[in-house]
């Protein structure tokens, strides 16, 4: 069996970033949950901050630059997504959201994706179930129950009795994506750009619907 | 092999001076280009449609008609007439009416519009815009071959006896090219009628492009209009060019970085290596624009979007000047070099009409053949 494509979108700011941070510990406990299950990840990192003028000119010129074409397409070709936001008043960063704007709404359709997001006080959590899922759901993405928030004391607390520390948080949401994922065939089939163009339907059958 | 420029027609401040042109200004300086490019010694002059500030061309027609009275040998056509929120009926007499005024020196491209609003406006719903398009040339390609027409469709009163005039000059429809930057139900479109498909790709990269042109290519072979190679591709391209290819960068660049499409995105570098536009000397034009051959085959009509982004008028004619005196001429010559025998040259009334004429006598002499004892009636 072929490698399933996990690809990480993090739009963290900072280097080192907190939100890559996260990103990683989510993208290593899903590798490691499926070798479990015997299978391999090939796992693909999308810096957003590195394509922060691409994705603004896209904006401006309709087209994306070589750079952002190609984590377009590792996202469009990804079995699963995992999707880590930094949180900014009160919602999603604006790179993040752009960079999905910038993207085919059919991309992600029936795409497992796992959101997670970083914040400096744990009074934001709830960003991800009123800002970043509805994103997805409006992207059709199967978004998997457990969204991981890490606020700045999370890196250093181990949970209580009501709350799992950020470590468990992480393996079972990562356990959601990996149980998803190899309930599925790797690699979701896809259809590139050239083939999408050629399934032209035909123009007779075109004017047959409209009855011309 | 056809050259030619089209416009897009917008009203734009002049970034270099804070200078905005009137509508009046405006519409004068399309009609010195157009004057221009016949001097110049290009083949086409292609005016938009839009029905929102801060562009001009509104009514297409009535423009090329002032063009057509001042000029004698160029093709005048449009880059688009709006498929979608216009009447059929009125576009196949609007240019049919041109086409008698021009002595047959008109053809038309069909687009679907630049803005949204444009459909509400006109009492349209743009998520309809890939079926009005079709339905509304299937009726438009009926108006002109059909002296009578009962017609009936979903988005326009049926016609009953309907008869479109004034008939198209010398009963030939004006050559219809298909225009468009991402729907492969376009080229689709084009290819099954034999039509022309414009692949307008001066602000996308050349990628996308290929794909709609080779998709349109192998549907027009597949309907039986010829060969992949023989169907009848347009193409794109912007240019600014100084003798001095640093004169021209210098020059351009306030233009560009402010430029109402693509200002204040991607640098000119960048842009430039992305898309066909040149900034530089004639040679470097010359050079570009060769490429386009190989990415796209051979093809029939190139057009350059030289009046935008400001640019004054003076600018302009110095830019066709060149243009026509040092670019086209070598183009002409390159391309003509290795262009297969079978690979159509650009569409024009006289060679259509020749075209015509040549089937209709192979029909009679094979209807002659055929039927060598019977009396053989030829309409025309």
């Amino acid at each position: 069996m072929s490698a399933y494509k996990l690809v990480v979108v993090s739009a963290g700011l900072s280097k080192p970033s907190s939100t890559r941070l996260l990103a990683d510990r989510l993208a290593d406990s899903t590798v490691r949950q499926l070798a479990l299950a015997g299978r391999e990840v090939e796992v693909t990192v999308v810096e957003l901050r590195d394509l922060a003028v691409e994705i603004a000119n896209n904006f401006v010129t309709g087209f994306p630059g070589a750079a952002l074409r190609g984590a377009i397409e590792a996202v469009t070709e990804a079995d699963g997504l995992i999707a880590v936001t930094p949180i900014f008043t009160a919602s999603y960063s604006g790179l993040f959201k752009s960079f999905f704007d910038v993207i085919d709404h059919d991309a992600l359709t029936g795409k497992p994706v796992l959101i997670a997001a970083t914040g400096g006080t744990p009074r934001h959590s709830l960003a991800l179930e009123h800002a970043v899922r509805p994103l997805f759901g409006y992207l059709r993405a199967v978004v998997l129950p457990t969204a991981v928030y890490a606020a700045t004391d999370d890196w250093g607390a181990a949970g209580d009795g009501l709350t799992d520390g950020l470590p468990r948080r992480i393996d079972r949401a990562a356990g959601e994506l990996a149980a998803l994922l190899s309930g599925r065939g790797s690699a979701a089939p896809t259809v590139p750009e050239q083939a999408a163009a050629e399934q032209v339907v035909p123009f007779a059958q075109q004017l047959a619907a409209l009855r011309v | 092999m056809q050259f030619g420029i089209f416009s897009v027609g917008d009203v734009t401040t002049d970034p270099t001076t804070g200078r905005t042109p009137s509508e009046h200004e405006r519409i004068k300086a399309m009609v010195a280009i157009a004057r221009k490019a016949e001097e110049v010694g290009l083949d086409v002059f292609a005016t938009g449609e839009h029905h929102n500030p801060p562009f001009v061309p509104s009514s297409p027609t009535t423009m090329l008609g002032y063009i057509a009275a001042q000029t004698e040998r160029i093709i005048l056509s449009t880059s688009t007439t709006l498929i979608t929120t216009n009447d059929p009926v009125k576009i196949a007499e609007d240019f049919a009416m041109l086409q008698h005024l021009a002595e047959g020196r008109v053809d038309v491209m069909m687009g679907r519009g630049n803005t949204g609003p444009v459909y509400p406006w006109f009492g349209k719903d743009i998520r309809q815009g890939i079926p009005l398009a079709i339905e509304n040339y299937a009726l438009l390609h009926q108006l002109w071959r059909e002296e009578v027409v009962d017609w009936q469709g979903r988005f326009r009163t049926p016609l009953q006896g309907f008869t479109s005039t004034p008939r198209p000059l010398d009963d030939l429809p004006p050559f219809v090219w298909h225009g468009s930057i991402r729907s492969p139900e376009i080229a689709e479109q084009a290819a099954y009628y034999g039509d022309g498909f414009f692949a307008n790709n001066i602000f996308w990269p050349k990628e996308h492009f290929r794909k709609l042109v080779n998709l349109y290519r192998e549907r027009y072979a597949h309907y039986g209009h010829g060969t992949p190679e023989q169907a009848i591709v347009g193409l794109g391209g912007q240019v600014f060019m100084r003798k001095n290819s640093q004169d021209a960068v210098r020059e351009f660049r306030p233009y560009f970085d402010n430029a109402p499409v693509y200002g204040h995105g991607p640098s000119l570098e960048e842009f430039t290596e992305q898309t066909p536009l040149t900034v530089g000397s004639p040679q470097e034009v010359i050079e570009k624009t060769l490429t386009f051959r190989e990415t796209f085959g051979d093809y029939q009509r190139q057009l350059f979007l030289m009046d935008h982004a400001g640019l004054p008028l003076k600018t302009v004619l110095e830019q066709l000047d060149l243009l026509g005196e040092e670019v086209v001429p070598v183009l002409r010559e390159e391309f003509a070099k290795g262009r297969p025998a079978e690979v159509p040259e650009g569409p024009t009334h006289a060679a259509l009409l020749a075209a015509r004429d040549e089937k209709a006598a192979e029909t009679v002499g094979e209807q002659a053949g055929e039927n060598e004892n019977e009396k053989v009636e030829v309409s025309k």
